[in-house]
């Protein structure tokens, strides 16, 4: 159904279409996200299985030097002339087993318990005084055993390549055919495979310093690393989804549970309103710097987005400096013999409202800026039709903008969503998740959202694992959601085309 | 009939002009104040009036030459080299592998694009612990490099836009490249990056004025080694409680000086951003 169509239906026809239309479409969505999930994990599999057959079959056919590359890398290529491809396989394999024989196992070893001895007094034998004596750092081991087990996926990647390249090799010489020069291979890095070249710098950097820490902090979610369990002086150990039940329980009092439950409900809250407000506000104002007549549309445009150009933290600061108790608009107002209002620290209700309207002044121009060329492509005969029926621009914008636009950028929509659940800088910048006047909240105030709660649990509080929890948690329904928006403007994308 | 017409279209206009006025003033005017404030020679934090009585350049001399406490030149001075090193290697990263998602064609091509789309939807502060423990093992906490390391590392991520603009030249022009001899390498160079100005433009821009506006990972790595600051965390040491009184108006004029060249380089991405996006879809 096209756009005019379910234009030209009635109310009641729209709103039985728009039922169906949802509840036909779910099963299928939700279907094929779990189908996508299926699917990479069969691919997963598939190719290690794949892998490990060839792996097999490649050692039984291949002959005394490609099996000995097996054990000792790089061999196969070594002896058929390709010099410089075995000595990198060969220098591969011994910095390996240096790093691990070194570093790696140390650690790998204490990586099942995290560590045993906790730092103690000992008399020391040769003076007969006590003295401190290390123990095991929990928080080390698991970075290192983290890493070191990375490093060892990687490795394996390499050794089953050089299994291929042996096997290639020979292949190649009972074929009659020349194995590549040093040479050669140098220069297909700049063509056939220049996706290695491209690729390598960024993915080392994102593995070392993306891959590598997220992958820490998920595992500390299944710890009990916390304030009481800070390395050196303690131990910290597995204690697989304890932490999980401690968020998912409410009890009396301050506790985690609460907490988790009070700003999940204030987050959800928090990006309805933050999306929404932005959302139709900003298309408005965007509607009335584009309607025909008005001049100097540049003038007004830049007005607005000059705002957004300002650092943000340059324009919340100040926000934040104004709006203080003894801030420039409470003087303003008692100047005036209105009396002072106190913002963010009053009751929650005033600061969120607050919070809620200065993300209106720092969002809106986002706003105006994304929508206006889409905003100029809705067919002008729908407004003329309109007109002549007699539509007030009030009636056109619920009647004819909104629909065309909820209809065009869902997507976007939902993303902005997930980037208000994530908004840190403005909570943290303006309130600070203040006030904190619920003596329940655990570490939070009653503008604190779920990220910036992770960031206090992780800052203030050394609460590590409810902190990673909490990560994990807000990473599900982020991803969810993107995944379902990435589906939508998939499967949409052709409907988009009406127009 | 055609006389009313015209008479409510102009009411309507006159209606249209007055909102956006108010509302423009509302928009701006807390940055007005930021300017004219900057120059209140007068009063402590506030005043109740909004020109300043004794316009005066103290508060911006003040910034230079006051530098026992808060150095500002110093941080202006780091931030600029943290934005040119991480702005180098990111701007690399990302049109490195924006390129190679875009225009080559390899085995688990989808498989990385999915694992960097999944990556990038974890909340950024989860790493932090774990990156600072790691910086800390490698001896840079504390130090410019860091930082570098920080803004830059993750920044492959970013390629969906400029993967998007990639993906809209035309590939014929790859193939007869290709018949003429060219080298992927050669194609990269002399015929994409040419070609992708409006798209490198802004990549470049938005990978300097990243470092301008992070503040909560430079005061985690940085901590109390003032001399390292950058200016976003320096503005923010000056308005706590303690120095509040002292230094409020060298806040101002800090801000001030921050933002200006930000904001001109963020409304010239932002016209690279259009050009690059419709540009995009011109060729698709």
């Amino acid at each position: 159904m096209t756009f005019i169509e379910y234009k030209s239906l009635s109310p009641a026809q729209r709103v039985i279409y728009k039922v169906k239309e949802f509840f036909s479409l779910l099963p299928g969505r939700v279907k094929a996200f779990f189908a996508a999930i299926g699917k990479f994990f069969r691919n997963l599999g598939n190719s290690f299985v794949e892998g490990l057959k060839g792996y097999g079959s490649r050692f039984a056919s291949g002959d005394a030097s490609t099996k000995i590359s097996y054990l000792v890398m790089g061999f196969g290529n070594f002896t058929r002339g390709q010099v410089g491809k075995g000595l990198a396989f060969l220098a591969a394999e011994v910095l390996y087993i240096l790093y691990m024989l070194n570093f790696g196992l140390v650690y790998l070893n204490k990586f099942d318990t995290l560590g045993t001895t906790q730092a103690h007094q000992e008399i020391n034998p040769a003076t007969g005084r006590p003295m401190m004596v290390a123990g095991d750092n929990s928080m080390l081991i698991l970075l290192y055993g983290t890493m070191s087990i990375l490093i060892t996926i990687v490795f394996i990647a390499v050794y089953v390549a050089n299994t291929k390249a042996a096997f290639e090799a020979e292949q190649n010489q009972k074929a009659g055919r020349k194995n590549l020069t040093l040479k050669e291979e140098m220069t297909d890095f700049l063509d056939g495979k220049y996706h290695i070249t491209m690729l390598s710098l960024p993915v080392l950097l994102i593995s070392i310093f993306t891959i590598l820490p997220l992958a820490f902090m998920i595992l500390i979610a299944f710890t009990n690393y916390d304030r009481s369990h800070v390395p050196p002086g303690n131990l910290f150990t597995w204690v697989g989804l304890q932490t999980f039940r401690d968020v998912f329980k409410v009890s009396e009092g301050a506790s985690k549970g609460y907490t988790f439950l009070a700003l999940t409900r204030w987050t959800i809250v928090w990006a309805i309103f933050a999306t929404f407000t932005n959302y139709i506000f900003g298309m408005i104002i965007a509607l009335m710097i584009n309607k025909k007549s008005i001049k100097f549309k540049v003038f007004w445009r830049t007005l607005f987005v000059v705002t957004i150009a300002v650092p943000q933290f340059v324009s919340l600061l100040l926000m934040q400096q104004i709006l203080q108790d003894d801030g420039v608009l409470n003087v303003i107002l008692g100047y005036m013999g209105i009396p002072a209002i106190s913002f963010f620290n009053s009751t929650a209700l005033t600061a969120r409202i607050t919070v809620i309207v200065i993300n209106m002044w720092v969002g809106i121009p986002y706003t105006i800026l994304s929508t206006s060329g889409i905003l100029m492509n809705i067919p002008e005969d729908l407004y003329e039709s309109a007109r002549i029926d007699g539509a007030t621009p009030v009636v056109q914008f619920f009647q004819i903008t909104l629909p065309y636009m909820l209809f065009v950028t869902t997507p976007s929509l939902i993303q902005s969503f997930v980037g208000n659940i994530n908004n840190f800088n403005v909570i943290y910048l303006l309130t600070g998740g203040g006030p904190n006047k619920d003596a329940n909240l655990y570490q939070a105030g009653q503008t604190d959202l779920l990220v910036t709660w992770l960031f206090k649990l992780t800052m203030d509080s050394n609460d590590y694992n409810t902190a990673a929890a909490v990560g994990i948690l807000v990473f599900i329904v982020c991803a969810t959601l993107s995944l379902i928006t990435f589906n939508l403007s998939k499967s949409s994308r052709n409907e988009e085309e009406f127009s | 009939m055609i006389k009313s017409y015209k008479l409510r279209r102009t009411i309507a206009d006159v209606v249209i002009y007055v909102l956006l006025g108010v509302l423009g003033l509302i928009w701006v005017s807390p940055l007005v104040w930021l300017v004219l404030h900057s120059f209140r020679g007068e009063g402590g934090v506030t005043v109740p009036y909004v020109f300043p009585k004794q316009p005066t350049l103290e508060n911006y001399k003040l910034l230079f030459t006051r530098t026992d406490v808060f150095d500002y030149p110093r941080w202006f001075l780091n931030t600029f080299v943290v934005a040119v090193f991480s702005c180098i290697i990111s701007s690399l990263s990302v049109l490195m592998v924006s390129y190679a998602f875009s225009r080559l064609r390899f085995k688990s091509r989808k498989m990385f694009i999915n694992i960097g789309m999944i990556l990038g939807m974890f909340p950024g502060f989860m790493t932090m612990i774990a990156l600072y423990y790691l910086l800390k093992a490698m001896n840079l906490t504390q130090t410019l490099p860091a930082l570098v390391i920080c803004y830059s590392a993750g920044s492959g991520l970013g390629f969906a836009i400029s993967k998007g603009f990639f993906d809209t030249i035309p590939r014929a022009l790859d193939e007869a490249a290709t018949i003429d001899g060219a080298t992927r390498n050669q194609i990269f160079w002399k015929i994409i990056l040419p070609m992708s100005k409006p798209i490198i433009v802004y990549t470049v821009l938005t990978a300097f004025i990243g470092p301008w506006c992070d503040f909560i990972l430079a005061k985690i790595i940085m901590g109390d080694k003032r001399d390292n600051y950058t200016v976003a965390i320096g503005l923010q040491k000056m308005v706590d409680k303690e120095y509040k009184q002292t230094y409020f108006k060298q806040f101002l004029s800090g801000s001030v000086l921050v933002a200006i060249p930000i904001t001109i380089l963020f409304l010239k991405m932002q016209n690279y951003y259009v050009e690059g996006v419709t540009a995009g879809g011109v060729k698709g």
